[in-house]
């Protein structure tokens, strides 16, 4: 089992100023696995998602202790660059946000920063764009500003942007809670084909999308771990009440 | 008198009081073509446009006011060119990079230069930059396009900063976001994503500040020269329109030719900016981002 641990994470506590958000997390992620990151709003589950990219650096006054391994590295050890994390493990966030440029300028921005060559450019723009089902929708109007797509085509074209990148992890804040159910279930859709090829945690609000999607889900109320385990145990025979309570709608 | 009827004559009150900038501007427009446009009964247009000679006190007289347009043109455009790096690179420096205290000081500094009296700058040119510039480049006087253009630049920084500083601000938190978590850089992001995002505030800044350069007549007057010829390089003196008509307005006698042809230097003016102004507000609709995205 421990080969197919992708992320650790160890012991984990994070403050926003002098407020705890997440208390003492210990928790594997395993890899070509959707896992699912569920609990009340505040329970401190998109704030352990935008620790695994580094992204609450953005956030002025925060403190992490403990340590998150990704590839048997501490992503917090202080010789570690962001930027290289963060081009590895791709993000797709809760509102669609595609760039005021072509849909051709969404997908080839990050691979650019990598160096990747104009020659291989469009190649890699195709294989993204098909890889997130958005190819023959868009294929004849790739320089054409992304704004003009629909909600649920401009987050399919984030997905398509974060793959572009070719990550080894897919982190999901909430990404269909913007959206109607069609384009919801084409998203849901989407996340079930990508697995084969790439680890996922997705964090969402919809209890019926962690039972659909995910092979593990994890139960978190108040900044603790309260339950993980895969997703048929949690949402059939969960071990601890508060979860039982909460995939029954009894609160949250 | 009833609730309904006082709403009414509250609300028309206000109606006046906002009237009352748009009445001022029509009034002054009014009479400035009402004494301007009088000139162009004994002196053609395209005399007064592109005539080469300004000699208003001869006899007779010539009114061409085409040394003073490339006058006024030369120096707006060379501040320009000063004063958008400077602007646009604080700008940036403010809103995305100084840390919560640098920022607070900067942004007050820029505000006191916005607030300093354009005589003091105009004072600052002609007693430091001017005797500077004439022993530095061996020049027969200081005052000139590349002095009234560097105390131009001045004014104008911080125009184009601040609005350019709001443009840079109103960029939403989400492509920020998205650059950062594709693994660019803070550079990177500013460059790629910020920057292009803001580019039709910024461009607004810059026709604002255009605007503000070449209105401005107490600088011009004190430090470009006052030459009315067409200049042949930057270390030579020239007259810009606001500082004729202000060096002059005083020794004509009313409703003279001289006196007609000065308000209509003034309908130029006026002209000017007022394209600058429609244009900087063309480029703000029309490019307009239209923010995050749309579902």
């Amino acid at each position: 089992m421990e080969s197919n641990t992708i992320i650790s994470i160890r012991g984990v506590n994070f403050y926003y100023g002098t407020v705890r958000a997440l208390t003492d997390i210990s928790m594997k992620f395993r890899k070509n696995k959707v896992t699912a990151l569920i609990g009340p709003s505040g329970c401190g589950k998109s704030t352990l998602l935008r620790l695994l990219n580094r992204m609450n650096d953005l956030i002025d006054g925060t403190k992490v202790e403990g340590e998150i391994l990704f590839e048997d590295k501490n992503i917090y050890a202080p010789d570690v660059d962001p930027v290289e994390i963060r081009r590895k493990i791709g993000m797709v966030f809760q509102k669609p946000n595609p760039f005021p440029k072509t849909i051709y300028n969404n997908i080839s921005y990050g691979p650019n920063l990598n160096g990747v060559s104009s020659r291989d450019m469009d190649a890699l723009v195709e294989q993204s764009l098909k890889q997130a089902v958005l190819w023959d929708e868009v294929k004849d109007i790739l320089n054409k500003s992304a704004m003009n797509l629909s909600g649920g085509q401009q987050q399919r074209l984030c997905i398509a942007r974060a793959l572009a990148m070719k990550p080894d992890i897919l982190l999901m804040d909430e990404p269909t809670s913007a959206l109607d159910p069609i384009s919801t279930a084409k998203i849901e859709e989407l996340i079930e084909e990508l697995k084969d090829n790439y680890t996922i945690i997705i964090v969402t609000h919809n209890m019926q999308q962690a039972a659909r999607v995910s092979d593990e889900t994890a139960f978190f109320y108040l900044g603790n771990l309260i339950e993980y385990n895969k997703t048929e145990k949690i949402f059939t025979k969960p071990e601890v009440k508060q979860t039982e309570d909460y995939i029954t709608g009894r609160f949250g | 008198m009833s609730r309904q009827t006082k709403e009414i004559i509250i609300k028309y009150i206000f109606l006046l009081f906002a009237l009352v900038s748009v009445i001022v501007l029509g009034l002054i427009v009014f009479s400035l073509f009402r004494e301007g446009l009088p000139l162009f009964k004994t002196v053609s247009v395209k005399d007064f446009l592109f005539g080469m000679e300004w000699y208003p006190t001869y006899d007779p007289p010539s009114f061409g006011i085409f040394p003073l347009m490339v006058g006024s043109l030369i120096v707006t455009l060379i501040a320009t060119l000063i004063a958008v790096p400077l602007g646009v690179m604080s700008a940036i420096y403010i809103s995305e990079i100084a840390p919560q205290r640098i920022k607070e000081i900067l942004k007050s500094v820029i505000e006191l230069l916005a607030g300093l009296p354009s005589v003091v700058l105009g004072f600052f040119g002609m007693v430091i930059v001017a005797p500077w510039l004439q022993e530095t480049f061996d020049l027969p006087t200081g005052l000139n396009i590349i002095n009234a253009s560097v105390i131009l630049a001045i004014m104008a920084i911080p125009t184009i900063s601040s609005i350019s500083e709001d443009a840079l601000y109103a960029v939403p938190r989400e492509f920020k976001e998205a650059s950062y978590a594709l693994g660019a850089t803070k550079f990177e992001t500013i460059v790629q994503v910020i920057v292009p995002a803001a580019l039709s505030g910024i461009s607004t800044a810059v026709m604002l500040g255009m605007a503000r350069a070449i209105g401005e007549t107490m600088v011009v007057l004190m430090v470009a020269g006052g030459a009315a010829a067409i200049p042949e390089s930057l270390f030579d003196s020239v007259r810009p329109m606001p500082a004729s008509i202000a060096a002059e307005m005083g020794e004509t006698p009313y409703g003279s030719a001289h006196y007609q042809a000065l308000f209509a230097i003034g309908m130029v003016l006026f002209c000017l900016t007022l394209a600058f102004n429609l244009i900087a507000d063309y480029i703000s609709h029309k490019f307009r981002q239209t923010g995050s995205a749309t579902l």
